[in-house]
């Protein structure tokens, strides 16, 4: 085994025995944040896949929508089991994806326009899941109704949370080598090729349209799944916190914040902001209603100015500086 | 069926809806145009100067014509930090960049006013008669903010086109790198234009706050359609926005009678993403 990979080994070893640690009365809690760190590092994963191919999409808040109100719908009303559910919600989200996607590629709407056209898609989805109020629950959201004697693998609802904390930890995994796939396969030279300038890209032969189609897919299947494992978890679902404008921006914030050219990036951009919007709730509890909130944008707006690589990338970059020339985003 | 008058009764209102929209989109896309940068938090500005008037009339007592100026001085400055504070720091940064800092003002202002003010919903209640002509019932309160943004919008144009300052600004819109070399100074020209586009916002604000209550996630009513218009309308092409404003106006407020409040914003969404793939340069682009 090499060193790096035994340095991935071991790291997972450790998460992996986390939740067995005598960690006392706050182990529930801690458990909770980190599922929650998983999950939305998944989804900030999958978001990076694009977002580091220049394709900026503010549209990702529709796919964690979708994903989410189908399999709790399907289950709520069909009593469909979510691993069905899942499927069903996964083909519907690529579906919408790639209607969305093929004609943004094929008329060139790309850019400033890009993410204003996703932006679009994610408040449609968030006002339909509102206008639906009859089946939806609107703006109350909808509760997962509970499976009750027959929690387990099927309806994939536990009343343990270590249980969760093991499949969102896999599911992170799975993104983490999704990721490193893309990174190392043809794709990327090609999307790479295709974010700097299309039309030279095209000029050589790669086929833009169907690069483009593939990585939006992955990315929006991914982010799908990670809908489910969060509706799955928290048994509810609502439209302002699983799609819409908000939603979207404290994704692609996260993945900023920890840089989306490296493979951990997103996640640590991910955990950050999360323990850092934790910590300030904890901190401050009920007093100064807000102010969390708004040391965290204040925080978001003086990372950008100042650390424009993000986090983890620009630890990354200076850390193999003298061997490797630094790599800045494409402008 | 819907009884035609109410339907004539909401094509008016869109009309009316539609000339506010248009105030708050040329402003933003003035910035746009000259800076090339989107501010995310636009309206958001908006809503602080709402807060401005509500204060200065509540505890300053202010009358609210008076109180209306003041928030287009407090829009002026709050344009100028916003642009000396955040957007000069990244003016060479990628796209992607300049968006996220925005969208974090937007995030730390809505916070900052939930923190300073509560979520209360605040309005000056001012009381308006409502005019009845022919049968449909005209909110003066809109009536006034209409006609006060096309009065705006109009001095708007007029320093664009007649003063010199303003030709200035419209040619950095059209080539940054040219206007340099003719010994304007594009960073003073983008100073300018933040202040103006603030001072919009500011116009703005006063004419929301006799129509609607002010609350910290007043932006987000108004935000993400405010971007739809602007960009319908061509980034940067004022004339376009104008138009697109009262389009997209005329959608949600029909719309919203048709069918439901929701569904009409769902309909101008959707419009709007079909619009892009038809016409990708804004609907009154020229193809190239």
């Amino acid at each position: 085994m090499s060193r790096a990979s035994a340095r991935w080994a071991l790291g997972f070893a450790v998460l992996a025995a986390a939740p067995l640690l005598p960690l006392g009365g706050a182990r529930e809690y801690l458990w909770h944040v980190i599922i929650q760190i998983f999950l939305w590092s998944f989804i900030g994963n999958a978001w990076s896949l694009m977002g580091r191919f220049g394709l900026v999409s503010l549209g990702h808040g529709a796919f964690l929508g979708v994903g989410a109100y189908a399999t709790v719908l399907l289950w709520n009303f069909f009593g469909i089991t979510p691993w069905l559910g899942a499927a069903v919600a996964i083909l519907l989200t690529v579906g919408l994806a790639l209607v969305v996607a093929y004609p943004c590629s094929r008329f060139q709407v790309v850019g400033h326009y890009f993410a204003l056209v996703t932006l679009a898609v994610s408040e449609v989805v968030r006002l339909l899941i509102v206008a639906e109020r009859d089946w939806t629950g609107g703006s109350l959201g909808v509760s997962l109704r509970t499976a009750g004697t027959a929690s387990g693998l099927v309806t994939l609802q536990f009343a343990d949370k270590r249980v969760f904390y093991y499949i969102a930890m896999a599911a992170w995994i799975f993104g983490l080598w999704v990721w490193a796939r893309v990174d190392r396969s043809m794709a990327r030279s090609a999307m790479e090729a295709i974010g700097e300038d299309e039309t030279a890209a095209a000029s050589v032969g790669i086929h833009v349209t169907r690069f483009k189609m593939g990585i939006t897919a992955l990315s929006a299947g991914l982010t799908a799944l990670g809908g489910v494992l969060l509706a799955q978890y928290l048994a509810y679902a609502n439209p302002d916190t699983l799609s819409g404008i908000a939603v979207s921006l404290r994704i692609v914030f996260a993945v900023v914040l920890g840089g989306m050219y490296s493979l951990l990036g997103p996640s640590v951009g991910t955990a950050l902001t999360i323990a850092l919007g934790e910590y300030l709730r904890i901190y401050f509890g009920i007093r100064l209603i807000g102010i969390a909130e708004t040391i965290y944008g204040l925080t978001l707006i003086l990372f950008i100015i100042f650390l424009p690589a993000g986090i983890w990338g620009s630890l990354a970059e200076a850390w193999r500086r003298p061997t490797a020339p630094v790599r800045t985003a494409p402008g | 069926m819907i009884a035609p008058i109410f339907l004539l009764e909401a094509v008016v209102n869109g009309v009316l809806l539609g000339g506010v929209l248009a105030l708050l989109a040329l402003g933003l896309n003035l910035i746009f145009g000259v800076i090339d940068i989107v501010w995310v938090a636009y309206v958001d500005l908006v809503a602080l100067c709402m807060y401005a008037v509500y204060f200065l009339v509540t505890l300053y007592h202010w009358p609210v014509w008076l109180a209306g100026l003041g928030a287009v001085g407090v829009g002026v400055v709050l344009g100028l930090l916003v642009h000396l504070l955040i957007i000069s720091p990244i003016l060479t940064s990628p796209p992607i960049n300049q968006f996220l800092a925005t969208g974090g003002l937007l995030f730390f202002i809505q916070s900052f006013a939930t923190l300073l003010w509560s979520t209360d919903h605040r309005s000056v209640r001012v009381t308006l008669p409502t005019l009845e002509v022919a049968g449909i019932f005209i909110s003066f309160a809109r009536l006034i903010a209409f006609v006060l943004s096309i009065l705006a919008m109009i001095a708007l144009y007029l320093f664009l086109t007649r003063t010199y300052t303003g030709t200035a600004i419209r040619a950095v819109s059209q080539d940054r790198e040219a206007i340099a070399l003719m010994g304007a100074r594009p960073r003073r020209l983008y100073l300018v234009t933040s202040a103006v586009g603030g001072a919009m916002a500011g116009i703005a604000g006063a004419l929301f706050s006799i129509q609607y209550a002010v609350h910290p996630y007043f932006g987000n009513a108004f935000g993400p359609l405010t971007f739809m218009i602007c960009v319908l309308g061509g980034l940067g092409n004022m004339v376009g926005a104008f138009f697109a404003a009262f389009i997209i106006a005329q959608v949600i407020s029909v719309g919203g009678v048709l069918v439901s409040t929701e569904m009409g914003y769902v309909i101008a969404f959707v419009i709007f993403i079909v619009l892009m793939f038809v016409r990708p340069g804004g609907i009154f682009a020229r193809r190239a």
